[in-house]
């Protein structure tokens, strides 16, 4: 779910190139079209399908979970990289796009992860691959809208993975830091931006390697651990 | 996701870091030429040296195309690629090398976009046998000025496309472009190498070579003077057979970073004529012959990211022309004294001879030999010194090549360009409002400020 642009593509991409079956889920017919001849053209096994989903209106879910499932025989991983993103001077006056925003990264991604998990388990296992963000890590100022949707997607995606693991359901939380996509178009390119590709990459790996939670670039996990130890004092003097 | 609607304005700037201006540059996923009657840019991976893909205008709209990666189909029985323009050479060789594919034209970098293969309608070391990137085009998708979605090729729309490909992105925006990969058997390269103790002697080797092998190029040694100017190393390469290749695993791309700017002594004469003495030192005249890895042959500064920032804040300014075989090999040496003669300017030049010109109204390349050299910028008298070399061409009915080029004056350009005049009336039926306007086009082709 959101293999049409940025990492999602990227990811997308990876997975086709080595051969994996591939379903594509989001809004834009057309351009979900468009990236699956891509995928197929980069060497996904047999055809790419597709089906309608927005994360804002959860009612579709099962729906499209039943077409991919049906498309790809059996079902056994959902990546989601989709999700909303404005500036915090956007969201601060515009509850509507708030609500929007706050309904699809949380409310619309939790139960989408949910009810793949449910039925993962009910086969055996799976993976489910979700986006959280640095910014979910600790509130800023400047980005603390967005940044509570994907804290509370992260919180989420954390307990999955315990509560499934059991049951065979591997949860994968990442954790991109700025990366140059068009959901970042237009903002200022802080240090340690990263690119999409690298970043598939390394999302990729963690993902064969069983791992609950990968930052990306990795210098973003270095980076958030001394910035989630900052007294509180030191974020209130600072800029951040 | 949301994109967002604000752009920051960025410093935009080629390959040769020299001129700089600022812009709005726009990634768009799915590329089109957005609302509105402001001009804009198009822009690839920024490969252009001087200022082909930079607005005129401080703050001007540049449309970049790299977001528009994606294949739309690819034809395994015939190597026919329909892709998006901002798909990249280096994207189709990792894809596409595995399964026995190469581009059919590759430049010196294989970082550049398929949209700008077409608009500077590139040209490579297989150019003497092959041509220019246009000539296996089969389609290209733009959106013109007046926002309609046109079709062209050889076989439909041909003014259209004649004055696309080569065109500089100034027709209309190329959204997407289907072209013919041509098949090879292995992913290394037969290479050749031989030291050319002479111009006279370089030129020879090229035309012998020519006939045997698919690609051609010779290093010239720009410092060296009186007999020996022109000496340098003739290379001459083959996609190598599955027997050549044998079990060899392919191979793996290396890449190193040029972190930050070079000091200003590195290309200074002392270090430039070291280098060259090394260089000619390390080959003699001795014939040899060796396996390489695509990347090694043709894209050895591609190993370096980021190349560019050894010639310093200052940047660079490359220079590349072609003369006419009719014309012989007098106006090359001419052209090799006066850089000699200029001190240090440049300390390698890339001499290639070319095939039979396209019927693109602005390409580059035509029957003769080609030179290109990096001129480190020194200001004015870098500037003078091409205006000079410039002076040269034109006598001899020679040409440049606009994606190198920064300082051309619009009338030399003309005198170069026999196809200018047509190529502007093509465009007058399809941006006669000149929608699509760069900062080179305002300079060299007479576009409006």
């Amino acid at each position: 779910m959101g293999a049409t642009r940025g990492i999602g593509r990227a990811v997308a991409r990876r997975l086709a190139e080595r051969g994996d079956t591939l379903f594509l889920l989001g809004r834009d017919p057309a351009d979900l079209s468009l990236s699956a001849r891509d995928l197929e053209a980069r060497g996904a096994a047999g055809p790419v399908g597709h089906a309608h989903l927005d994360l804002g209106q959860p009612d579709g879910f099962p729906t499209a979970l039943d077409a991919a499932d049906r498309a790809l025989a059996r079902l056994d991983a959902l990546v989601v990289t989709g999700g909303l993103f404005a500036r915090q001077d956007e969201l601060a006056t515009d509850p509507a796009r708030l609500a929007a925003l706050l309904h699809a990264n949380f409310t619309g991604t939790v139960l989408l992860c949910q009810q793949t998990a449910e039925r993962l388990a009910a086969r055996g296992g799976g993976l489910i691959c979700a986006f959280g963000s640095v910014a979910g890590d600790r509130a800023r100022r400047s980005n603390y809208l967005y940044g509570a949707s994907k804290a509370g997607l992260a919180a989420c995606l954390d307990g999955l993975d315990l509560a499934y693991r059991d049951r065979g359901v591997r949860v994968l939380c990442v954790k991109p830091g700025f990366v140059r996509t068009g959901m970042t178009a237009g903002l200022p390119v802080p240090p340690f931006a990263g690119e999409p590709d690298a970043v598939a990459r390394r999302v990729v790996a963690a993902m064969g390697a069983g791992r609950h939670q990968v930052y990306a670039p990795g210098i973003w996990r270095a980076i958030m651990l001394v910035i989630r130890m900052l007294p509180r004092a030191v974020l209130r003097r600072v800029q951040f | 996701m949301e994109p967002l609607s604000a752009f920051a304005l960025e410093e935009v700037t080629g390959w040769g870091r020299y001129p700089v201006r600022p812009g709005r540059v726009q990634r768009p996923e799915r590329l089109d030429v957005p609302a509105g009657e402001e001009p804009l840019v198009p822009r690839g991976l920024g490969r252009a040296y001087g200022d082909a893909a930079l607005p005129y205008t401080p703050g001007g709209l540049v449309v970049e195309s790299t977001r528009a990666d994606r294949i739309r189909s690819f034809d395994a029985a015939t190597g026919r690629l329909h892709c998006e323009a901002g798909l990249s050479l280096a994207e189709i060789l990792r894809v596409f090398v595995p399964r026995g594919w190469f581009p059919p034209v590759t430049p010196g970098t294989k970082f550049v976009t398929v949209g700008a293969c077409v608009a500077c309608d590139v040209h490579g070391k297989n150019h003497h046998r092959d041509g220019s990137f246009g000539r296996f085009v089969e389609r290209l998708t733009l959106r013109t000025a007046d926002g309609r979605l046109v079709e062209c090729g050889p076989d439909r729309e041909h003014e259209l496309f004649r004055a696309t490909v080569g065109g500089m992105g100034l027709t209309g925006l190329i959204l997407d472009v289907t072209l013919r990969l041509k098949p090879i058997e292995s992913p290394w390269m037969v290479l050749e190498t031989q030291g050319m103790p002479s111009l006279d002697a370089m030129l020879e080797g090229l035309r012998l070579s020519a006939a045997h092998w698919p690609y051609t190029v010779g290093w010239i040694d720009c410092l060296a003077r009186g007999a020996q100017l022109g000496r340098g190393i003739l290379m001459r390469g083959r996609h190598a057979t599955q027997v050549e290749a044998g079990s060899r695993p392919a191979p793996r791309s290396r890449r190193v970073d040029v972190p930050f700017d070079g000091p200003g002594w590195l290309l200074n004469p002392l270090f430039m004529r070291w280098f060259n003495q090394l260089y000619a030192w390390s080959h003699g005249t001795a014939l040899k012959r060796r396996l390489v890895s695509h990347d090694t042959f043709f894209y050895p500064l591609d190993a370096v990211g980021r190349w560019n920032r050894l010639y310093g804040r200052r940047g660079l300014l490359q220079y590349q022309c072609v003369l006419p075989r009719a014309a012989g090999p007098r106006p090359i040496a001419i052209l090799l004294e006066r850089l000699a003669a200029a001190g240090a300017a440049s300390f390698l030049a890339v001499i290639k001879d070319c095939g039979p010109a396209s019927d693109a109204y602005l390409s580059f390349p035509m029957e003769g030999t080609t030179l290109a050299l990096d001129l480190p910028n020194r200001g004015a008298v870098t500037e003078a010194l091409i205006h000079d070399l410039n002076a040269t061409v034109v006598e001899h009915g020679g040409r440049i090549y606009l994606a190198k080029d920064a300082v051309t004056r619009a009338e030399d350009f003309a005198r170069m360009m026999p196809g200018l005049p047509e190529w502007r009336a093509v465009r007058d039926r399809w941006d006669p409002n000149r929608r699509f306007r760069s900062a080179q086009s305002v300079r060299v082709l007479g576009d409006p400020a």
